[in-house]
């Protein structure tokens, strides 16, 4: 610190400057969820909620056999398209950063990667109907080609849309981080590694797919929070068909069962949060990004 | 690099051809309704082409079957433009302040993370409840910005974390050893210095707000906004309008990036010509 600024303004300015981030979070985000936690231990008959203190809303949701499956089938999509996305993201960001080697190309490359991300999630998944719908392109591509005489009616409107769109929604949450952390290994090491003798692939296991798990694990927390929190894309996509656990709970909101809602929004925070901790428990993020 | 295009291999062609089949799966079902929403007044939500019009646009400020869609763009714009000035004022000062240890920077860095991972339709329900307990009234441009601001305000955070990690502190450290007062400083070496990355907080601050709908379902009260009349549109329209309506938004979207990149690119350059200069 320069001996020009007086200590006791300089000690209380980082308070000034964080208090409007701090207040803002406070009253949208920590309040907020505080309500949500205070809402589900109260009661409601479909008009009003009571303050009181009850269990009963959490008793309703874990002896509902419908709340496991919603659980499971929220997991199922979940891992799935956790899946789709590494296995996408690693590949586009290893081809970026170890093929393209231009940087101005791969700047420009990656950013095309990303732009969608600055437009609207209910556009791009309403531009999956022209191409799944029974009349749409898919189908008549296949007749087409002569590979069915009967359109598919699994396109569209079935769990295997949904999926498809929460890889076309999310693939790009996980190549950003990946190729940040593929960005920053240092070639000469995996010149050492083909200097010692290693193969493509065991430079690929040994020495890059190591050192990408930071991404990796980041994209993994981004894609499963993503697909967990969903409840827009299952309505739709699925034709209501399918539900996930903030779909149903979409519903008792509409039918203003908010202390269930709540019950239920709580008990899927908390397994969230369990699976972003298992998932910091394999990879030490702070750690690595501290690097 | 001609030496260097002689050493590609099968497996980089195997990966570029990768990578195109994602870009088109990224950008082809966007282009699909595009070209869909210019379809004749006859045709359909699916190809063929009945003709080509604009039909459907106009359809969507004539008809009074979409509900109110211009107040509801008007709604979003203004709550983009909001977001944007909040979002990047906020950001660039919480930014400087984790330069610095303080005490509570670990909840206030950790309550931000939590906004980002819990279900947007769970913090729409939290702030609504704790609105009506209170005994106030949801509105757009308080609740509802304030839902928005729940989701940009993290982002903002984290662009502002990447953008101080290139910035050499030493500069303001010598505008201060030359007598500037610290508003001195922050006008015209911290904030000049930042202007890219500030443009980025900015970008991510309106087309975050712009196409938020979870967040906004149950905040914004009785008047919708644009992204919240677009999904109700996905249910009830079964007709082109739907993809016009996208062609719109996107297109306002894509020209809000486009902006965005020019002017930063437009700074770099600048600069660039301006080290060039100097030495």
């Amino acid at each position: 610190m320069s001996s020009r600024s007086s200590g006791g303004v300089s000690r209380l300015s980082p308070y000034l400057q964080v208090a409007p981030l701090a207040l803002i979070m406070l009253a949208m985000v920590g309040i907020p969820i505080g309500t949500v936690i205070l809402l589900s231990f109260w009661e409601s008959d479909g008009i009003a909620v009571f303050p009181t203190f009850t269990w009963q809303n959490y008793a309703e949701v874990l002896t509902s056999p419908l709340t496991l499956t919603l659980f499971l089938n929220t997991l199922k999509y979940a891992l799935i398209t956790l899946a789709a996305t590494i296995l996408i993201g690693f590949t586009c960001s290893y081809f970026l950063v170890f093929h393209v080697r231009n940087l101005k190309w791969q700047i420009g490359l990656f950013l095309l990667c990303t732009i969608p991300f600055w437009t609207s999630n209910v556009i791009r998944m309403v531009s999956w109907i022209p191409f799944l719908g029974r009349e749409g392109l898919f189908n008549q591509l296949l007749i087409g080609a002569g590979v069915i005489d009967q359109p598919l009616d699994v396109l569209l409107y079935s769990d295997f849309a949904v999926v498809l769109t929460y890889i076309h929604l999310f693939t790009l949450f996980m190549i950003v981080p990946i190729f940040n952390s593929m960005s920053k290994i240092n070639p000469s090491l995996i010149e050492a590694a083909r200097d010692a003798g290693a193969s493509p692939w065991q430079i690929l296991t040994g020495v890059i797919i190591p050192l990408s798990k930071t991404g990796i694990a980041l994209g993994a927390i981004f894609v499963v929070t993503l697909v967990m929190g969903d409840f827009f894309v299952v309505r739709v996509m699925s034709g209501g068909q399918s539900a996930s656990v903030v779909s149903a709970m979409k519903n008792n909101i509409d039918q203003l069962f908010y202390p269930v809602a709540s019950a239920m929004a709580v008990l899927l925070v908390v397994v969230v949060l369990m699976m972003v901790a298992a998932i910091l428990r394999v990879v030490d993020i702070r750690s690595e990004l501290a690097r | 690099m001609a030496q260097s295009s002689t050493r590609r291999g099968a497996d980089f062609y195997l990966l570029a051809g990768f990578f195109a089949l994602f870009v088109i799966f990224l950008y082809g079902p966007m282009l699909m309704i595009f070209i869909l929403s210019f379809q004749g007044p006859t045709g359909g939500l699916t190809f063929p082409m009945r003709g080509v019009s604009t039909h459907w646009f106009q359809d969507l400020w004539s008809s009074s079957r979409y509900g109110d869609l211009g107040g509801a763009f008007r709604r979003s714009l203004g709550l983009g433009v909001l977001s944007l000035a909040v979002t990047a004022v906020v950001c660039l000062f919480a930014g400087l302040a984790f330069r610095r240890r303080f005490w509570g920077a670990g909840p206030i860095f950790y309550l931000s993370i939590i906004s980002l991972v819990v279900p947007g339709i769970l913090l729409g329900l939290g702030i609504s409840q704790l609105f009506q307990l209170m005994g106030f009234r949801l509105s757009w441009w308080l609740s509802g910005l304030g839902a928005h601001l729940s989701w940009t305000l993290p982002f903002g955070l984290l662009i502002m974390f990447a953008v101080l990690n290139r910035f050499d502190g030493s500069w303001e450290e010598a505008a201060r050893d030359a007598g500037a007062r610290s508003w001195q400083v922050l006008r015209l070496v911290t904030v000049p210095i930042l202007f890219p990355g500030l443009i980025a907080v900015a970008l991510f601050g309106f087309t975050l707000s712009y196409d938020e709908m979870p967040r906004s379902l149950l905040t914004v009260g009785g008047k919708n906004t644009l992204p919240i009349e677009i999904s109700n549109m996905t249910t009830n329209v079964t007709t082109p309008a739907l993809y016009a309506i996208g062609t719109v938004t996107s297109l306002i979207s894509f020209l809000v990036i486009a902006a965005a990149f020019l002017a930063i690119a437009i700074i770099q350059k600048r600069r660039a010509r301006a080290r060039r200069g100097a030495d």
